[in-house]
């Protein structure tokens, strides 16, 4: 299978067993299979039959207008809710298996009344890291985020965009296998927004699979290597960035593109 | 209107002179109080913390016990306590009664529940809000009980203040188990209810006076620093 499937061959291929998951922990969890997902919330259908392979490391950019699903989508791959029906596999297990090797960073990310080295430093405990490896892992991860200046300051209080920037040092320092990162740049300015896209790429570079939402177009250009592009609950087109940004399929896509509203 | 005057210039009297009697009353008052406050807050706050994360059928009304319970009557209390404690009780054996112990076992088990009911709503409230960021850390059970403990601990002093209040205003049930025993349970309600029943009556609202006043000190030092402190972390 290519690493990158149209949502047709998606949907003919057979579903994964999560059954027969391969038990080690060193196995991969790529690729990530969605098969048919659907979330229904008070009778309304919010997200509708997706399915997708995600296999390549690549910056994978899920994108579309408010309301198309995208943010429910991460929730419901990273194992925070269930899905009304279908499933999601990552390298034949479950989501719940998979915390702590898939992390998410969330629009608004919460942080803990802590200092900013201690809400890195949480998520390494629960994770079980001995007190030693724990700080040098934290402070690491601080350092590639450019936030050591600020160790000892209140979480809390930091700007929008170092606010950010911690909780994806948060989630990068547990060592995931794929980050999953909900509009990171929303609400940031654009020396911030390019902070935190410069941190992307080089987690991806460092070998970490990424997948993000974000409705900003020119974000999605800018380091989007696959795309998906959803509206209305539905995966529309899921194709390499190049292609999808050069000559989209659908109509939605190209209107989308075009910076129109799509109603 | 005199009496209160009187009751003033004695309190203040009482206090520059540094009265040894009143200092004792002082002292024992809040070791009795901050002893029950400290081992109610012990078990306050995980238990609070296991009904508000915990699933388990009957939940609903442990959480309306618990709400209940926070107005649990002194003097049933000081009655129940004393029953057991009694020579002919079950833990007569112990000869605790009209002891300290006695009084800190009685204000245990009326500030407890105070603190246990409003550490569950604190924790419940932050777990609204905190849910999916833990979880998808990887945290869960008492390891998430903790985290939200800890980052509503600006919240918890409120409630281990409410429960100090409680605690140390209260002379229904320490009257009764402490038998106010001069210097050896005798507490400032306690005295105050001596006073009274004496016809001293400046001298019972001094002592009322310092009372509000050892309160009041103590609340505003809390919240002070609570508010401090939550300025500095957010």
């Amino acid at each position: 299978m290519s690493p990158i499937g149209t949502t047709a061959e998606a949907r003919a291929a057979p579903a994964p067993e999560p059954a027969e998951a391969p038990s080690g922990a060193d196995s991969t969890l790529l690729p990530l299979q969605v098969r048919g997902l659907v979330y229904e919330r008070n009778g309304r259908r919010l997200l509708d039959g997706v399915s997708f392979d995600l296999g390549a490391p690549h910056i994978a950019v899920i994108m579309g207008p408010n309301g198309a699903g995208k943010t429910l989508l991460l929730r419901l791959c990273h194992g925070l809710l269930t899905p009304s029906a279908g499933s999601v596999s990552w390298g034949g297990h479950r989501p719940c298996q998979c915390l702590q090797r898939v992390t998410m960073v969330f629009q608004k990310p919460l942080l803990l009344r802590r200092s900013v080295l201690a809400n890195v430093a949480f998520g390494l405990k629960v994770k079980g890291l001995p007190m030693a490896r724990r700080r040098s892992r934290a402070w690491q991860a601080l350092e590639a985020t450019s936030l050591t200046h600020l160790a000892t300051r209140p979480a809390r209080l930091l700007s929008g965009g170092e606010r950010q920037r911690l909780a994806i040092a948060r989630a990068w320092a547990l060592e995931p296998e794929i980050l999953l990162l909900d509009e990171p740049t929303a609400n940031l300015d654009p020396p911030a927004t390019l902070a935190v896209e410069k941190l992307v790429r080089a987690i991806r570079a460092a070998g970490t699979k990424v997948v993000m939402t974000t409705h900003d177009l020119t974000q999605a250009r800018r380091i989007g290597e696959e795309v998906l592009f959803m509206n209305q609950g539905r995966l529309l087109e899921h194709r390499p960035a190049e292609e999808f940004f050069d000559a989209p399929r659908t109509g939605q896509a190209a209107a989308f593109l075009q910076g129109k509203l799509l109603l | 209107m005199n009496d209160f005057a009187t009751a003033f210039t004695t309190a203040l009297q009482m206090i520059v002179h540094g009265d040894r009697a009143l200092a004792e009353v002082v002292l024992l008052s809040l070791q009795v109080t901050l002893t029950a406050v400290g081992l109610a807050a012990l078990v306050g706050f995980p238990v609070g913390a296991l009904v508000a994360l915990a699933r388990f059928p009957g939940r609903g009304m442990v959480v309306g016990l618990l709400n209940a319970f926070m107005g649990l009557p002194p003097v049933v209390v000081g009655l129940t306590v004393y029953l057991l404690l009694s020579h002919s009780g079950p833990l007569g054996a112990l000869q605790l009664l009209f002891t300290p112990t006695a009084m800190v076992i009685a204000q245990f088990i009326l500030v407890t529940p105070i603190i246990a009911a409003l550490t569950r709503q604190t924790v419940a409230d932050l777990h609204e809000e905190y849910d999916e960021q833990l979880r998808s850390l990887g945290s869960r059970g008492s390891g998430m009980a903790v985290a939200l403990l800890w980052d509503g601990r600006f919240s918890l002093l409120t409630a281990v203040l409410a429960g100090f209040g409680r605690a140390f205003a209260e002379v229904g049930a320490v009257l009764i188990v402490g038998g106010n025993i001069n210097h050896v349970t005798r507490i400032m309600t306690t005295s105050i209810v001596l006073e009274t029943s004496k016809g001293s009556l400046p001298l019972a609202l001094a002592l009322g006076l310092i009372l509000i006043g050892l309160s009041l000190s103590i609340n505003l030092a809390a919240m002070g620093t609570r508010d401090v402190a939550y300025r500095y972390y957010g």
